[in-house]
């Protein structure tokens, strides 16, 4: 396939339903079990040393009504949370073996629980990642952790997770984060030939499929992109904040780049890309897995980290990417990411960086009021 | 509608006690910052307090601050200039009041309400706790220690790596305290500590099954905070192991008399949630005037579950103030837990209603509260009423809308009565 061709096939994949995504794969793999990981972050290194495909439990963004789960999860709580319970109510996610849930707000935490009352045939699993970041007893607290889904995975399918597995399950995903890595320094130095929407899909479609297909796509991705006829035009380059949960809708991602925007930096599906660089492989993979959560990680409003401030991670980001600004985009109704909104934003005017904040849901379907404040903000920013 | 029912002006010495118990601590960290004495902020959910104490660290929780303020209608405009500040309308407004405080200039040196000395965020279940505490780090420049508790996410008892998990952060945490007070940790002060911690536990949880009696001696919700204070502010100490031997003697007394908090006991309910602080003597009208008590609640258990029997063990000094912040709260369990928990008070404290006070400022508790009342309606066929409002924003308490739920409620439940007592 042509970059074109694979652009087109992940944006076909990435609006396909949840349980037609693990269905297909099973056609191919009889026997196979497909475990979907709630965001931000789960090892999908685990799901798939045991054999399984592991995919992401997204919301039903603009593609579901509420019929079920409105009466369960009230008007304060985000859209992700209902929309995700909505598909298993509908029978959207059916073929989906396994739910992986874990400690990333309040919202997600009962959310698990609810689940597994409703549909009490399923597997699902309730992660506590740590949250202190500078115990040394962290890494064996986090191996345990992993172990433990390791067994409660073969509790329930009967598939085993070896140590020689789990390393090699590592590396495959090493190797993708590392192509990961590169697309995203390749739109950092070239964004005009890779927009931010293209990149979403490919990454959407990360999550649709095996890692193994995944690494052949990147591979021609970073071999054709920087081929692209593309001119650079005069936009701002700006970092996007606070979509890690919940996923914004295309057209806000596209409004973003039409209003006068390079985005050269986000949070989007994070979890995917968890790791700064590569986890190591030698040891213990569980500890290695565990220990990198905490010391290898991006930054991330759904985890403490206690060496530094709150706002350095963003700051670093900024200057990395090389960004004139910072366009804050939470869910609505998104604590962790509305509460770091102050402290980042206070961070953000210490080091003399602009930035705005422009709230989405998934189900948002207008962006015109959207549009127009980004490009005052663009417009104050270039032509000052 | 039958008789209105009122309610009795007696308060008896529980509620005097504890208005002075905790009038003599609010002094002392009123006084701390001259006194030299290093202060320590905490969270009331599964708290360690008997730890702080046992290191001479005044505990101080941001959490008592905030419902105080709400308590005496002074939330609002904190809230407000936290807004101003940045901080959304969907966020929980106890933490906007606590920061709105400082930004007033109600808190910080030289004010009642001191910076702390050291941030300790007993991360126990929820997930605003480590926002809210990495705000009140930075804000006063103190020293923040994250003590991850994982969630009991597993059946039965807490595994023995998470026990080990959480004692390893804890003598962590002594060896922090130790820098800051300069005063060497004492094991055989803390077992001490943890003796009072237990016998105010037994008191509280016998104070509660008192409340199984006909009629219930209090209102195990909206009474229970006259409680709440010694249990989960000032557990560990001798006067609140003392203030609940007079509870208890106090209560068994009641329940000799045949003593209700109103004049009639028409309807034993369970309530779950916090209660709405800015209006909290409106919204507990609005059930007397029903002849509604409050014969158990989840909110009261916040801090620790007592009533099952945990009691912390002096001969486990750490490990016991590991398993009660693991498992022995309601925060630290699931949402489903809790309708365990429920289920229990319903039948063991023989309820007639489940009221659910679902509040926007905290998730933990209600995100998916509406599955709740599923449950306790359609599969165990407990009569529930849900109503919404906020436990510090004075903005989300609509008294007309709640009284008309209310109201209608209780009417279905008395015609259920009096069907019931025609066949």
């Amino acid at each position: 396939m042509t970059p074109d061709q694979i652009l087109e096939h992940c944006r076909d994949l990435s609006s396909q339903p949840l349980g037609a995504v693990a269905g297909r794969w099973k056609a191919t793999h009889p026997g196979g079990r497909a475990v979907a990981a709630y965001p931000v972050w789960a090892p999908a290194e685990i799901i798939h040393a045991a054999g399984m495909l592991p995919l992401a439990l997204l919301g039903g963004g603009t593609s579901v009504e509420l019929t079920h789960a409105d009466a369960r999860f009230q008007s304060f709580v985000c859209s992700v949370a209902k929309s995700s319970l909505e598909l298993g109510f509908q029978g959207i996610v059916e073929g989906v073996d396994g739910f992986v849930f874990s400690n990333i707000c309040d919202v997600a935490r009962n959310l698990s629980s609810i689940w597994k009352r409703n549909f009490p045939d399923t597997f699902v699993d309730y992660l506590h990642l740590p949250q202190n970041s500078t115990s040394p007893s962290v890494p064996v607290y986090a191996a345990n952790e992993l172990r433990r889904l390791a067994a409660d995975f073969e509790q329930a399918f009967g598939l085993t997770v070896t140590e020689p597995a789990l390393a090699k399950s590592i590396e495959i995903y090493n190797a993708l984060r590392a192509r990961l890595r590169a697309l995203y320094a390749f739109r950092v130095a070239e964004p005009q030939k890779l927009s931010t929407t293209e990149l979403y899909v490919t990454l959407r479609a990360v999550t649709c499929v095996p890692p193994e297909e995944a690494i052949a796509w990147f591979d021609t991705l970073l071999d054709g992109l920087p081929r692209r006829d593309a001119r650079p035009r005069d936009r701002l380059r700006v970092v996007v904040e606070g979509a890690f949960c919940e996923q914004p809708p295309l057209g806000l991602l596209e409004v973003l780049e039409e209003a006068g925007c390079y985005v050269v930096e986000d949070d989007l599906l994070l979890g995917w890309r968890w790791f700064t660089s590569d986890v190591a492989t030698d040891g213990d993979p569980f500890e290695r897995l565990g220990a990198g959560y905490v010391n290898q990680a991006v930054p991330s409003s759904t985890r403490h980290e206690g060496r530094e401030h709150r706002s350095e991670g963003l700051i670093e980001k900024v200057r990395r990417s090389k960004a004139q600004a910072v366009i804050f985009t939470p869910a609505k109704f998104c604590e962790p990411a509305l509460f770091d909104y102050v402290l980042m934003k206070q961070g953000l005017e210490r080091a003399g960086i602009p930035h705005m904040i422009v709230e989405f849901e998934e189900k948002m379907w207008t962006f015109e009021r959207t549009r127009n404040e980004i490009e005052t903000f663009v417009e104050s920013m270039l032509f000052e | 509608m039958p008789a209105a029912v009122t309610e009795r002006q007696y308060q008896g010495k529980v509620h005097e006690h504890s208005r002075r118990l905790m009038s003599a601590w609010m002094g002392e960290l009123s006084r701390a910052e001259a006194e030299g004495r290093p202060t320590g902020a905490i969270m009331i959910s599964g708290n360690c307090v008997e730890l702080l104490r046992a290191c001479h660290i005044l505990p101080m929780f941001p959490e008592v601050t905030a419902l105080q303020n709400a308590i005496r209608h002074k939330s609002l405009p904190l809230i407000l200039k936290a807004e101003q500040a940045g901080y959304s309308s969907d966020n929980c407004a106890y933490v906007k009041a606590d920061i709105g405080l400082f930004l007033e200039g109600g808190m910080g040196p030289g004010k009642p309400m001191p910076f702390p000395t050291i941030t300790v965020c007993n991360y126990v279940g929820c997930n605003v706790y480590v926002k809210w505490f990495e705000h009140l780090a930075d804000i006063s420049g103190s020293k923040l220690f994250m003590l991850d508790v994982p969630f009991a996410r597993t059946a039965g008892e807490p595994s023995q790596a998470d026990v080990q998990y959480v004692v390893s952060q804890l003598k962590e945490l002594i060896a922090l305290c130790e820098g800051i007070s300069g005063k060497k940790f004492d094991i055989d002060e803390l077992r001490e500590i943890l003796g009072y911690a237990a016998r105010a536990e037994e008191g509280y949880a016998r104070s509660k099954e008192l409340c199984k009696a006909r009629p219930a001696p209090f209102d195990a919700y909206f009474d229970a905070i006259n409680m709440m204070g010694p249990i989960n502010v000032l557990r560990g100490t001798k006067e609140a192991a003392e203030f609940f031997d007079v509870a208890v003697a106090e209560f068994e007394e009641l329940v000799a008399q045949k003593f209700s908090p109103l004049s009639e006991e028409r309807f034993r309910m369970v309530v779950e949630g916090p209660p709405p602080y800015p209006y909290y003597k409106n919204f507990r009208n609005l059930f007397s005037k029903w002849g509604a008590v409050g014969v158990a609640s989840t909110y009261s258990t916040v801090g620790g579950i007592w009533e099952w029997g945990f009691r912390h063990d002096p001969r486990r000094p750490l490990e016991s103030i590991a398993e009660q912040m693991l498992r022995e709260n309601l925060t630290n369990r699931s949402i489903t837990a809790r309708y365990q928990q429920i289920k229990r008070y319903v039948e063991e404290w023989e309820a007639d209603a489940l009221v659910i006070h679902s509040i926007k400022s905290c998730r933990l508790f209600s995100a998916g509260q509406g599955d709740m009342r599923d449950y306790f309606t359609r599969e165990l066929g407990v009569l529930t009423l849900l109503v919404e409002s906020d436990l510090e924003d004075p903005r989300y308490y609509a008294e007309a809308q709640l009284r008309n739920r209310i109201d209608a409620f209780f009417e279905a439940l008395e015609h259920k009565k009096v069907v019931a007592a025609a066949h």
